[in-house]
């Protein structure tokens, strides 16, 4: 379908695509296989610019938006998914300082990140807090020199190789929802540390980590924005980010489209290549239905954002939950189709079914997310303008 | 200055460590068929310190040798040796200027057709003579071997070419042939280098050395992953002959470039190659496809390498080679 | 450092085929690329440049459509370009060109280093380079895998040969050709990409570089081109027949009666 992309977002798409195919094409399986952090391909986005998309141009980035960063995540899921988690992940560790941070602190660490010299993480999940964010019980206590944070975290991207933590705490105990703030912690901060790194079903390549506070004094300067505003401004990124997610999955789906359709075009049974039956052909179009469904609403959500829009919600949970649906969905049927070898590790489309599991899950379960599109449809008496 | 006024076909004898190269002799069985069709005299052309030589190339056909033999020539130094040919080229007037297309040769060469501003063809796959134009017709590929043109030097004298390890064939030598040696005296004040060598480091290939291999068994990009390229390697053992390989194999890091063999690798001519896993791309053929007798194995019939192998099995090599390399052990 | 490479555009693929009736290359629909060597050439003018600072400049010689390959050149990193392009210089062979790249190098002025691919994809002949250094009266190092190091204005270079590789010292100005080995080629960059869009890449043409025009094109090459074909190969060899032990028991056979095992 036509997405009427202006030539600089052509570019961009044009861009992270040959990155994928010549960078990690030839070693995603390698990746997945190890459970290896991309190092060499974080380097290679870096020196393309890619961290530079969705960093303000007058902190050394580019002034890309969300449809910008929907591009290059799309792009790199559908070739993996791994890589992609450890992308966007970086835009999700910097918007809320982007948004709510002062001059001297966007000055201090924007830079370093649109240069990929710098990865960067969001914070927020704890082991008594997942869906229920309000259960968190990491505190940061206000003492001379500035907070003392105590607490882990739990299954954080790209930890432990970022080195800018965006890390949810509470300022507050007494204050319930309004008790949380967002503090950046340095890697290297006496008292921060890291626990295990995780074992994943998918998105091998991404690493997944344990924070662990300790007594870890962060100064003063490092709260974003005013304290007790947290969960606000949580919120707020996550309507931000949610559509990179749905880009995300969109990509995934996308790659196992393709290789369904390859395969299904040389494999012949029965006299023919398969893609000839009514049946692989019936499944086949509704696989590609669902992706462009899929797109065209990621894309409309990544939009919205960009339009400076007040209320996100629905449409970029919306976007989230219809797209990773769509992932699960598109990934076990590629599987499908491409039969026995689809279920070898050594054929693409099973790393891609487990790629594409996590998408359901993360930056808010689609159980969660269908609520609060509840919600919002209740508000708004299911009547759009 | 007319070209009637130059006459003879010279070749450039390369030396290594003071002995002269094969491919010397290579180019001197052509060169001497060419000058026979010319009614010409051949001459060799060697610098180099205290070479080991001069018999051998007369006895593989050279009428005359030049002979430079200095101190400062004992390595191959591209602005000594330019400036020394140039030199005797514009002394003594070749019509005909062959060479040796090694990494030296296809170095230093231009530089001598550019002090001479005439003409050059560079890695030729055949030479002819058109008698009636006193012409060189050189023959090369282009386009990493899909092409080949033919290209003469109708005016600007010599008229010069370089070749490739392995393209000709030496003759059988003739002890008994006779000839003279001209020592010439190496002008060390007039032709000097600017360029210093510091170290040479030798990079040993671990088996036979492959430009001078009977038999030759190589391993393209059929065979998957690095571990199955062992079972090239156990074959070549089986038949003591060396490893080679496609550049796909080398650029998966599966065999050195000292192995590649192709366009961007090494020529052979072996008497016995062996491709296993090879497609037979053209940039590949170019490098072996003058073996005496080429064996392929591979599982697509329609792989260009059956084109020119002389006996094709059309199989899984994954139990072929293993079978191959275990009968030929009894 | 100022850091000249020259680069030229060639076709996509070394697929091509000819017309039986004109006797000329196919070129429709084949892309064209900058010739693979020169990105490593590029690569490498761009890294010394990083390392050493200075300015890395584009050249190439070609027909108008080779403006691409230059505008592709700054978005991998150089920071100007420079076309050299004139119907009077169709036809050149590789002395022709290398004058004509002499004469620009000479407009350019003060360089410190030309940097060239061992060979391109449709000639390959590896000519050009060691021709425009002795042109231009500059040393030449051929089949340059690493640069150790620029220093006092000098060069020190490994390069390959048949069984191992040369250290190498050089004074600049100096022309170097590199191999594959050198370095990997970098993806371009989105500033890059929007630095390519916009640049401005002069044209020079052979009013501009002072020729004498008997040096030039089809004039100024001693070499000429007589014919081109694409090489038949026959097929006159046996297959084998039979499961793999049978085509292996054959096989063993023919070559021993041929003396070869």
């Amino acid at each position: 379908m036509e997405y009427f992309l202006t030539e600089e977002q052509q570019t961009i798409k044009g861009l992270a695509r040959k990155i994928a195919e010549e960078r990690v094409l030839p070693v995603r399986a390698e990746l997945d296989e190890r459970e290896e952090f991309p190092r060499a391909i974080v380097k290679d986005l870096a020196d393309a610019d890619m961290f530079r998309v969705f960093i303000p141009e007058q902190y050394e980035g580019l002034g890309g938006g969300c449809l910008e960063l929907c591009l290059v995540v799309e792009e790199l899921s559908r070739i993996c998914g791994g890589v992609a988690t450890t992308y966007a992940v970086n835009a999700l560790g910097c918007y809320t300082l982007i948004e709510y941070g002062s001059e001297e602190q966007k000055q201090k660490y924007l830079p370093d990140i649109a240069a990929g010299k710098k990865l960067a993480a969001f914070a927020i999940t704890e082991a008594t807090a997942g869906s229920d964010v309000s259960g968190i019980k990491t505190t940061a206590e206000k003492v001379e020199g500035g907070y003392l944070l105590n607490g882990s975290k739990q299954f954080i991207t790209n930890a432990p190789e970022a080195d800018i933590y965006a890390v949810i705490v509470l300022t507050d105990k007494t204050k319930g929802p309004r008790g949380a703030s967002t503090i950046i912690v340095e890697k290297g901060t006496p008292g921060f540390s890291f626990g295990k790194k995780e074992k994943k079903m998918g998105i091998r390549a991404s690493s997944t980590g344990e924070l662990v506070f300790r007594n870890c004094l962060v100064p003063e300067e490092n709260l974003i924005g005013r304290a007790g505003a947290g969960f606000i401004q949580a919120m707020r990124l996550f309507d931000r980010s949610r559509p990179g997610i749905a880009a995300q999955a969109v990509g995934i789906a996308q790659g196992a489209l393709e290789a369904a359709v390859d395969y299904a075009q040389q494999r012949v049974q029965f006299g023919q290549p398969i893609i000839t039956l009514p049946v692989v052909q019936d499944m086949l179009a509704e696989m590609a239905i669902q992706v462009e469904a899929a797109r065209a609403l990621t894309y409309a959500a990544a939009r919205t954002v960009d339009s400076g829009a007040r209320n996100l919600t629905e449409a970029a949970a919306g976007a989230k939950v219809f797209a990773s649906d769509v992932a699960v969905k598109v990934t076990a049927d590629a599987v499908q189709v491409c039969g026995g070898t689809g279920y070898m590790r050594d054929f693409p489309v099973e790393k891609m079914m487990r790629d594409a599991k996590v998408t359901q899950i993360y930056e808010g379960t689609n159980q969660i997310l269908r609520n609060a599109i509840a919600m919002e449809l209740r508000k708004r008496k299911g009547r759009t303008v | 200055m007319r070209q009637d006024d130059f006459k003879g076909i010279w070749v450039f004898a390369e030396q290594r460590n003071g002995r002269v190269k094969d491919v010397a002799c290579e180019l001197l069985a052509r060169g001497r068929e060419l000058a026979d069709a010319l009614g010409t005299d051949l001459s060799a052309v060697c610098f180099g310190h205290r070479v080991a030589g001069a018999d051998r190339l007369i006895a593989h056909g050279a009428d005359r040798v030049y002979m430079v033999d200095s101190q400062e020539l004992a390595d191959n130094r591209e602005d000594l040796y330019a400036g020394q040919l140039a030199e005797l080229i514009r002394q003594h007037r070749p019509e005909i200027v062959l060479a040796g297309a090694t990494p030296f040769g296809r170095a230093f060469i231009p530089r001598v057709a550019a002090a001479l501003g005439t003409g050059l063809t560079a890695d030729c796959t055949a030479l002819d003579i058109d008698a009636e134009k006193r012409l060189l017709v050189q023959t090369k590929p282009g386009y990493g071997g899909n092409v080949m043109a033919v290209i003469v030097c109708p005016e600007a004298r010599p008229q010069m070419a370089t070749v490739r390890p392995r393209v000709f064939r030496k003759s059988v030598p003739e002890a008994a042939r006779k000839g003279e040696v001209i020592g010439v005296d190496f002008d060390r004040r007039r032709i000097t280098s600017r360029t210093k060598l510091l170290t040479f480091v030798e990079e040993i290939a671990e088996t036979v050395r492959i430009e001078e291999a009977d038999i030759i068994v190589a391993g393209g990009r059929g065979l998957v992953k690095e571990e199955s390229f062992q079972m090239v390697k156990d074959l070549a053992s089986a038949l003591g002959a060396a490893v080679g390989a496609t550049r796909a194999a080398v650029d998966e890091g599966w065999a050195p470039y000292s192995c590649q063999i192709g366009q961007t690798g090494k020529t052979v001519c072996p008497k016995l190659y062996i491709a296993i896993g090879v497609s037979g791309a053209v940039q590949h053929l170019v490098g072996m496809q003058t073996s005496d007798v080429i064996v392929a194995i591979n599982d697509d019939p329609h792989a260009p390498i059956f084109e020119v192998a002389d006996y094709g099995i059309v199989g899984d090599l994954f139990k072929v080679v293993p079978l191959l390399t275990e009968k030929l052990k009894k | 450092m100022n850091i000249i490479v020259c680069l030229k555009q060639v076709p996509a693929t070394t697929q091509v085929r000819i017309d039986p009736q004109t006797n000329n290359l196919i070129r429709e629909g084949i892309e064209s690329i900058i010739n693979p060597y020169d990105t490593y050439a590029l690569e490498e003018g761009v890294r010394l440049r990083e390392r050493f600072g200075g300015k890395v400049t584009a050249v190439s010689m070609g027909p108008p459509q080779a403006e691409s390959a230059l505008r592709e050149a700054i978005s991998l990193g150089a920071d100007e370009a420079v076309l050299l392009c004139d119907r009077a210089f169709a036809g050149s062979d590789t002395l022709a060109t290398a004058y004509t790249l002499a004469r620009a190098m000479n407009k350019l002025g003060d360089y410190d280093l030309i940097i060239c691919g061992r060979q391109t994809l449709d000639g390959d002949t590896g000519q050009v380079g060691p021709e425009l250094s002795q042109m231009l009266d500059v040393p030449c190092v051929a089949y340059v895998s690493q640069i150790e190091d620029v220093a006092d204005g000098a060069l020190r270079a490994r390069r390959m040969v048949e069984d191992g590789y040369e250290v190498i010292e050089s004074p600049l100005p100096a022309v170097i050709t590199v191999v594959k080995e050198i370095s990997t080629p970098r993806l371009p960059s989105l500033r890059g990409i929007a630095r390519s869009k916009s640049a401005a890449i002069p044209v020079w043409g052979a009013g501009d570089l002072a020729l004498e025009p008997e040096k030039t094109g089809l004039a100024g090459s001693p070499t000429r081109v007589i014919n081109v074909y694409s090489p038949q190969r026959t097929c006159q060899g046996e297959i084998l027949e039979g499961d793999p032990a049978e085509q292996v028991e054959c096989l063993i056979g023919r070559l021993k009666d041929a003396g070869l095992i």
